[in-house]
């Protein structure tokens, strides 16, 4: 019995041991950003850094405004979203209510490959068929722009969307349908007006999902939307925030001030993907709440 | 108790992989030269490394980082020799820096091979780049908007190119990449792009311009007179002793013998 006791007690250890790891690289990470990341806000200025409008880091007289990286990475994500959740939230409705079990078998996987290609192969057919099919399209002189970002982050954030949709779509009670369909309901007015309220909660948390995986790409978006830090407009060459980390780490000289703001951006991304975080816990929590 | 010695085991194999990736890299381990930086020279790297490992046995391992990713990793140890495709900063030198000129890479000015335009000026580039001229036509060409790339802020061929045309600060870019095949991709893709690219990497997809009529050859570089060409810059610590083996390589490189190696990858040797 006491040797039972001891080994439990070990076992335990180490899984807390195990658990730990997580925290504690959450917890690295994070004093890391925050103590790499402030110097340059305070050289620079909060005011200046956050809403300054140009970025010239390596210039004679540097300016380092994120307002416009800030803004693209907002307009990007928002885009993506509009243009992914219809199309995600209407596919996830149809695979968990209506396709037979062969068709949602099929696209299941299929949705499931899309979730597994690297992210450097949508930037790379997006750099070679989006971005020239933009230009002539659109009649540009450039197709690499915005646009071709909010495209190709919105087929990124579909299977995450789908998966999570499905998910609390299935776990709809099939007593709350069946009651639908005795009131005499059909099964569209079902799906929308009894399956679709009940699994809201889920639904809304693969959105939030799907902001937090549009808002922290950067291999896919780098190689499509051109990397010049513009002020957003649709068919301008912009800059994400996490493409102005990623684009200028490599060549910026440690300890300078170029370096310092790259840190600081990676801060004010990282409060971002905190707040979605927030929100993706606030969603889930009220569905278990509930 | 079985199950507890099972998982001591398991333990001590976990630890025993961890201790594995701990073992101290530089001095101790004899045989191998820690190399990091300049995207744009892993070719000259790369076939130098290949042909000193056949001669001596001591590996030659590559970070492929950036230039000031590998004056950082000097600095800080992480590697033997570091690479940049630039000449030092005085505040890189200041902190205790050496660099010694490897090779000289000339920077092609490229377009789409449709472009009927064959040869521009340096000015005229220079203008292209700063937004003072922005149609094709304007220099002879279609009548098409010109689509400027360039690379990130901080690269080395972007700082190359810039210094050369003087128009530090003042390029109005339509898309900053961050690498020489995306500029060769993007620029191949395009019929009214332009872009600049190491001489080394410039593929048949895209057409190199001649400068003042002076065609980017190794020749030319070598001579001068194509004005486009940069720097490749061996880094090291003015006051650390480099461990025997890197002390080799380092003057394997720089010596005469290996001029045939360094020119076959498309640069000009300095040495």
């Amino acid at each position: 019995m006491k040797k039972n006791k001891i080994f439990e007690d070990i076992v335990h250890g180490i899984f807390l041991l195990l658990g730990l790891i997580t925290v504690g690289c959450v917890v690295i990470i994070t004093v890391y950003l925050i103590i790499s990341g402030l110097p340059a806000i305070k050289e620079i200025g909060l005011v200046n850094f956050l809403f300054g409008k140009k970025w010239a880091s390596t210039a004679a007289d540097p300016k380092f405004g994120i307002l416009p990286f800030i803004l693209t990475s907002i307009y990007g994500t928002a885009g993506a979203i509009i243009i992914g959740v219809p199309i995600g939230f209407f596919t996830a409705v149809y695979l968990s209510k209506i396709a037979n079990s062969k068709v949602r078998a099929v696209m299941e996987s299929a949705v499931n490959l899309l979730a597994g290609i690297p992210s450097v192969v949508y930037g790379l057919v997006g750099m070679l068929v989006l971005v020239p099919a933009i230009r002539k399209i659109f009649k540009v002189p450039d197709g690499a722009s915005l646009l071709a970002a909010i495209i190709v982050l919105a087929i990124m954030i579909l299977p995450n969307i789908i998966k999570v949709s499905i998910t609390s779509l299935d776990a709809v009670p099939i007593e709350y349908e069946d009651a639908s369909y005795a009131l005499g309901a059909s099964p569209i007015e079902t799906f929308f007006k009894v399956s679709v309220p009940s699994a809201k909660s889920g639904i809304a948390a693969a959105v939030v999902l799907g902001v937090g995986r549009a808002i922290g790409e950067a291999m896919a978006v780098m190689m499509v939307a051109g990397n010049v830090a513009n002020m957003p407009s649709l068919f301008q060459s912009v800059r994400f925030l996490t493409t102005a980390v990623a684009s200028e780490m490599a060549y910026s000289s440690p300890g300078s001030l170029q370096r310092n703001a790259l840190f600081s951006i990676a801060l004010v991304l990282y409060m971002f993907i905190m707040l979605i975080n927030a929100a993706l816990n606030f969603f889930l929590k009220r569905d278990k709440e509930k | 108790m079985k199950k507890i010695i099972r998982l001591l085991t398991v333990m001590l194999l976990l630890l025993s992989v961890l201790a594995g990736c701990n073992k101290p890299n530089g001095e101790e381990e004899k045989g191998t030269v820690a190399t990091d930086g300049s995207t744009s020279m892993s070719k000259v790297i790369g076939a130098l490394g290949e042909a000193f490992e056949l001669e001596t046995g001591i590996t030659v391992t590559y970070n492929a980082t950036g230039s000031g990713a590998g004056i950082a990793a000097v600095l800080e140890g992480r590697c033997d020799i570091g690479l940049a495709s630039r000449g030092l900063k005085q505040e890189e030198k200041d902190k205790g820096l050496v660099g010694t000129v490897l090779a000289y890479d000339g920077i092609a000015i490229i377009v789409n091979p449709e472009n009927p335009i064959n040869d521009l000026d340096l000015e005229t580039i220079a203008k292209i780049y700063t937004g003072e001229i922005t149609n094709w036509k304007e220099v002879g060409g279609d009548d098409a908007e010109i689509v400027v790339i360039g690379r990130e802020a901080g690269s080395g061929t972007r700082d190359g190119f810039e210094d050369i045309t003087k128009t530090k600060d003042k390029c109005l870019y339509r898309q900053e990449l961050t690498s020489t095949g995306d500029v060769i991709t993007t620029v191949g893709s395009n019929s009214a792009a332009i872009g600049y690219a190491s001489l080394a990497s410039v593929k048949e997809s895209v057409k190199a311009l001649t400068v003042g009529g002076v065609k980017a050859s190794e020749e030319n570089i070598k001579n001068g007179s194509y004005v486009v060409q940069r720097p490749f810059v061996l880094v090291t610590k003015k006051d650390v002793k480099l461990s025997e083996s890197a002390q080799k390589f380092f003057d394997y490189m720089t010596s005469e013998k290996v001029r045939d190696i360094i020119s076959g990858t498309g640069v000009v040797p300095a040495n």
